[in-house]
């Protein structure tokens, strides 16, 4: 399983000739159980990968919906471990979606490297995405991922230069998470022409893993475009405020809704 | 950890920014491009004796560099005095920062930073302040070269340090107060790292204290490391022998490596005084290294005040400046290698230290230093006579004096030091 079950997704993606979905949600938002009610419906709404946040009390690159979010999961007694007893549940209904892990590093740090990477394998996690770890500190964490056959998620952003790339793909496996703006999470958004051009080269510097595309797309409009040339389109913020304003139902409506238009836009 | 040779600790850090295990970056990758270039950047300037000329003369003209190095004598008098066997006391010397232009160490890294941004072609800065003396000291850099300035306050700062932040609306800038978390210096922290990954074309984020992603670490310690090396010489100078003990507060740790950084190699003790707020067992203090375990926050790794889940808990203390949950990464190596050593002081402490140093010296310090000189007199007499131990007055306790009358008038029945 692991990174071949996000190998076989992709792959599934292609054969049709579509983007991926990725939804993203915050573990334990706003509680363990409305969170599990989400999590276990996304696939079946058409989410095609699952980012499962775990909070941090200092989330430095999230714009107000995920620092809200994970605020609650907090209020609502969360952690690294609750967030893994979460997956497990998941997988105990469900294991063809991929699912990964995306936070921040201290959690993962404070629960120890070799630790985590068993439990999370056990879990049924597939991958790990860590904002604030740079390539340059990821060799511990990626040494001790690998032989759980864990993906450690590589970012790139429209800062990262052609001189930079290869050093950020280095050791990248699953897709790499294309950051499309220069910004905090659900605030802005790219201009779509812009997107294309960035996702050939990430993947030609990757040796042709897939690309995903995320930050600020909140409509079904905007998946569309980014869904031309991106292997995944990812939405986080408006999934988690439409969760926060009017519950789970909601999110998965949109979810749907969402997922549709990635499915569609090369029709 | 290893400790190094004891002639190479001021090598440090390696080419990634480490210090030991301590150190590095650890920002998103949006970021990490602009801190590689601020790298170069620094280097280039360090390298470049016209960067150095242009800083020292602003250092003296502008600052009002070199701060005197005065013999406390009555100060000494009082903890000779104190002593158990009477009269076992060292010299007490205050290396007097709190005399520098806007009153505290903080410009001498500003002065510094603000000349690199202009050499970066950076047209807009952006900072981190608690005490508000970093926001006042970069919100004056900032009038004096016409930069933008905008200064990210936790709420709660920007409510009890209300001089400080009359003085930054003066100079022109733009306060943000931030309401996320408890509204301190690491919720500030995190609101500028915002704005800085949204605004990476313009954007020069001036960081407060020896804490940060490589190079902020290290940038900063050089900048402040004009204390230390003036203490030294003037010691020289007016002792003709170095000090015994180098004493300083330790929020971030700026102040402090700053004094400690020129005597690394000397035969010379180097003690931070942490703050331990309500009391180490109270949960509710600033004492990361002592009541702390190291992990990762604001690019880099080093001791933090957090929970067993790796959440980053809440720092407490009367001192806005010294309520940091984290500690310069270069102050965690030094700290487990055993080249420095540190302490404590609580809240009650440090105000009875404030009265102290006003009365005894006629000199109001900051509640920050206030907690290095509620340990001086215990340190002066493990010194011992003949001795002479420095302290870094980092900064003037004007902006405190609200605060000090808030916090005597919830003790009237507290020990007679502490009436007014
Ligand atoms: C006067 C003074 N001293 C000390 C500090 C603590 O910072 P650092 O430990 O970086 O010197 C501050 C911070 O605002 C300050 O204003």
């Amino acid at each position: 399983m692991s990174v071949a079950r996000l190998d076989a997704r992709f792959a599934l993606c292609r054969a049709e000739n579509r983007a991926a979905f990725v939804a993203y949600l915050m573990a334990g938002d706003p509680d363990a159980e409305r969170s599990l009610a989400l999590l276990c419906g996304l696939s079946v709404a058409g989410a095609d990968v699952i980012e499962l946040g775990f909070p941090f009390s200092d989330p430095m690159a999230e714009g107000p919906p995920i620092q809200r979010a994970s605020l609650r999961a907090l209020e609502a007694g969360t952690t690294l471990t609750s967030t893994l007893e979460l997956v497990r549940r998941f997988r105990a209904g469900e294991t063809g979606t991929p699912l990964i892990l995306m936070g921040y590093l201290n959690p993962v740090l404070s629960y120890g490297y070799d630790r985590f990477a068993a439990d999370a394998a056990e879990a049924g996690v597939d991958g790990l995405l860590v904002v604030d770890c740079p390539p340059e500190e990821a060799d511990d964490l990626a040494d001790a991922l690998d032989p759980q056959g864990l993906a450690l998620v590589r970012l790139a952003a429209p800062t990262t230069d052609a001189a930079r790339l290869p050093a950020v793909v280095r050791r990248a496996s699953g897709f790499v998470y294309y950051v499309s703006v220069a910004g905090v999470t659900g605030v802005k958004s790219a201009a779509a022409e812009t997107v294309a051009p960035a996702v050939e080269r990430i993947r030609a510097a990757a040796g042709g893993l897939p690309v995903a595309v995320g930050f600020g797309i909140r409509t079904p409009q905007q998946a569309a475009a980014v869904a031309q040339a991106a292997d995944a389109v990812v939405v986080g913020s408006a999934l988690v405020d439409t969760l926060a304003d009017q519950g789970v139902e909601a999110a998965l409506a949109q979810t749907s809704a969402l997922a549709q238009a990635v499915r569609n836009a090369r029709r | 950890m290893n400790a190094p040779a004891a002639n190479t600790w001021s090598a440090y850090p390696d080419a990634r920014g480490r210090f030991g295990d301590y150190g590095g970056r650890y920002v998103a990758e949006t970021l990490m491009p602009l801190v590689l270039e601020l790298d170069g950047a620094y280097q280039a300037a360090k390298a470049d004796p016209a960067f150095q000329a242009e800083l020292d003369d602003f250092l003296t003209h502008y600052v009002g560099r070199p701060s005197p190095l005065y013999f406390a004598e009555r100060l000494t008098a009082h903890h000779a005095g104190n002593g158990a066997k009477g009269g076992g006391c060292a010299r007490i010397w205050f290396k007097r920062d709190e005399l520098n232009h806007t009153g505290a160490h903080k410009i001498n890294n500003c002065m510094g930073q603000i000349l690199l941004a202009r050499r970066m072609g950076r047209t807009r800065i952006i900072a981190e302040t608690g005490a508000g003396q970093h926001g006042v000291a970069t919100a004056t850099v900032c009038a004096r070269f016409g930069l933008p300035c905008v200064i990210y306050m936790g709420a709660t700062d920007v409510e009890r340090q209300k001089p400080n932040v009359f003085r930054m609306r003066l100079l022109g800038a733009e306060i943000v107060p931030v309401t996320s978390g408890r509204g301190t210096l690491k919720d500030a922290m995190n609101e500028a790292m915002r704005d800085w990954v949204t605004n990476v074309e313009d954007t020069y984020y001036l960081i407060g204290t020896a804490a940060g992603p490589h190079p902020y670490p290290a940038m900063v310690r050089d900048f402040q490391a004009v204390i230390g090396r003036e203490a030294r010489a003037q010691m020289l100078e007016g002792a003709g022998k170095l000090p015994d003990a180098c004493l300083a507060s330790i929020g971030g740790g700026s102040n402090a490596i700053g004094l400690f950084h020129p005597f690394l190699e000397d035969d010379v003790r180097l003690i931070g005084i942490e703050a331990a707020g309500h009391g180490l067992t109270s949960g509710q203090h600033a004492a990361s290294m002592t009541g702390g375990r190291p992990g990762v926050l604001h690019g880099n790794k080093t001791y933090l005040l957090q929970d067993e889940d790796g959440q980053i808990l809440d720092a407490h203390s009367i001192s806005a400046g010294l309520d940091y949950p984290g500690i310069g990464p270069e102050h965690a190596w030094l700290k487990d290698s055993g080249r420095a050593e540190y302490r404590t002081a609580t809240d009650l402490e440090a105000l009875a230290a404030f009265q102290e140093c006003a009365r005894l010296e006629g000199i109001i310090p900051a509640l920050e230093p206030a907690h290095a000189l509620a340990r001086v007199g215990e340190i002066a007499r493990e010194v011992g006579r003949g001795g002479d131990v420095v302290l870094n007055m980092c900064g003037r306790g004007d902006k405190d004096i609200y605060t000090v009358a808030d916090a005597l008038a919830g003790h009237a029945d507290h020990p007679a030091e502490t009436k007014l």
